[in-house]
């Protein structure tokens, strides 16, 4: 491990547990689960999109483990269970992980409110990706209500780091306690 | 960076190469899949792996509804069980003239040397969910190649018809519903025997007959049955009912209809079996320069 990805492990002030890479295997699966859930149709332009918070949330909090691969193969399998058009989704999915690797120092560092901001930055980022692929490929544009996914994305982006990041953080020995 | 720095800390090609070189990837891939159709196989490889995570995916939805079929109560079922009776007393008679219809039909066929008409098969399909695609109107349903759906065949409920498989999968197909903007069906007025094609709009509840002059013989209720002339869907399943017509000034009616099945409501469909080979085109293939042909 170099310096630098001892860095990652650093969150405020705590020093968190290092991350197995079982784990960011497995949650990157129940992400895939989620967004496999079948939601209705007037849902689901609400539905947030649970892999593109899990790649961002990585790309922010591992960026020298997470790198754009990752990214790629989910966005493939995504593009597959969606029935959308083969690397809609893998594109978008690497321009997310690409800017939270780009931005990972600066959103760390930023209280909840900032990073919510930078979060629903990148999450309009990927929809706007994706809406500029279907209209090249000759599709209508959907209405408004295509981008309040992101909107709610970014509503839980607070919970998704919390969540995450539980099994890192050290817990308290008996002896220090 | 200085290019001459000693490699401590190695990590690979730089970031925006990678993301470079997975963008190039993404594109080539979107081109070859809109452009070509290629990359089939590899889909349907990604989308075995993808099954059982769906299933999983399906499973609280699933659960939910067996729970709440276990404890109906009995009065509810007596009173449907009663009814259900009743509508099979009362289209006992119809199933009766239909039969006797159909064998009159046949030797009336026969006797005109036309072919028979074949039985399409069906395989009932549960429908796993809605593609969340905003751009397109699909659903997935859990039948595949391994169950012998193939990608073209039609797909109904028992109310008319819902769509077309666009792809077939080993596990799952994918269904473009009729309210897809990429989906026409050939129909008929079943009052007045016009034939005519629905396009979907792209959005739930509504499909439109295009092309239609604004005097053709249409009224507000008028019921659109396939016409079977596309050899794709049997003739005489309803597809769409005339909802609202605009006769304005234009060379063309606006004219807008609500589908006849019901998807949304009910989780199953059947998908029809391949059409028959058609019959070989008796003028033969189409001369290479049709226009000389047309003048003589």
């Amino acid at each position: 491990m170099n310096r630098s990805s001892l860095g990652d492990n650093i969150h405020g002030d705590e020093i968190l547990l290092p991350v197995r890479g079982v784990y960011i295997v497995v949650t990157m699966a129940c992400a895939l689960l989620l967004n496999l859930i079948p939601v209705p149709r007037w849902l689901a332009s609400a539905a947030p999109d649970f892999v593109a918070l899990v790649i961002l949330y990585w790309s922010v909090f591992q960026p020298h483990r997470v790198g754009l691969w990752p990214a790629w193969a989910l966005g493939l399998l995504m593009d597959v269970a969606n029935a959308s058009l083969f690397g809609q989704h893998a594109l978008a999915y690497c321009g997310i992980a690409y800017a939270g690797i780009f931005l990972h120092r600066r959103i760390r560092m930023f209280p909840m409110s900032y990073q919510i901001a930078h979060v629903l930055a990148i999450l309009l980022g990927q929809q706007a990706i994706q809406l500029l692929i279907r209209l090249v490929s000759s599709a209508e544009p959907p209405d408004m209500l295509y981008f309040v996914s992101s909107l709610t994305g970014a509503a839980l982006w607070p919970a998704i780091v919390a969540i995450l990041m539980l099994p890192m953080r050290a817990r308290p020995k008996a002896e220090e306690v | 960076m200085q290019a001459s720095a000693p490699p401590i800390f190695k990590r690979g090609p730089s970031l925006v190469v990678r993301l470079t070189f997975f963008s190039i990837l993404s594109v080539v891939l979107l081109v070859a899949d809109a452009r070509f159709h290629y990359l089939e196989e590899i889909r349907s490889a990604l989308s075995v792996v993808l099954f059982p995570l769906q299933e999983a995916a399906a499973m609280p939805a699933t659960m939910l509804r067996r729970t709440s079929d276990f404890f109906v109560t009995q009065a509810s079922l007596y009173r449907e069980n009663e009814r259900l009776k009743r509508e099979r007393l009362l289209s006992e008679p119809d199933s009766q003239r239909l039969r006797m219809l159909e064998s009159e039909n046949q030797q009336l066929r026969r006797l005109l040397n036309m072919p028979k008409i074949p039985d399409r098969e069906r395989t009932v399909a549960d429908i796993i969910y809605e593609s969340r695609d905003p751009f397109s109107r699909k659903i997935v349903i859990d039948r595949g190649t391994m169950q012998g759906v193939k990608a073209g065949q039609a797909v109904v409920d028992y109310l008319g018809v819902i769509g077309q498989v666009t792809r077939a999968y080993p596990f799952v197909s994918e269904v473009t519903l009729l309210t897809d903007k990429s989906q026409s069906v050939p129909v008929q007025n079943a009052r007045s025997g016009l034939r005519s094609v629905t396009f979907g709009v792209g959005h739930d509840g509504a499909v439109e007959l295009r092309y239609m002059p604004v005097n053709a013989d249409i009224q507000n209720g008028d019921l659109f049955v396939t016409s079977g002339i596309d050899g794709t869907y049997p003739p005489g399943i309803p597809v769409a009912v005339v909802t609202n017509i605009e006769r304005s000034t234009a060379a063309f009616a606006k004219i807008i209809c609500v589908p006849s099945a019901a998807v949304g409501h009910y989780t199953r469909v059947a998908v029809l079996s391949d059409p028959p080979p058609r019959p070989e085109n008796p003028l033969g293939k189409p001369s290479p320069t049709p226009a000389v042909s047309k003048k003589e």
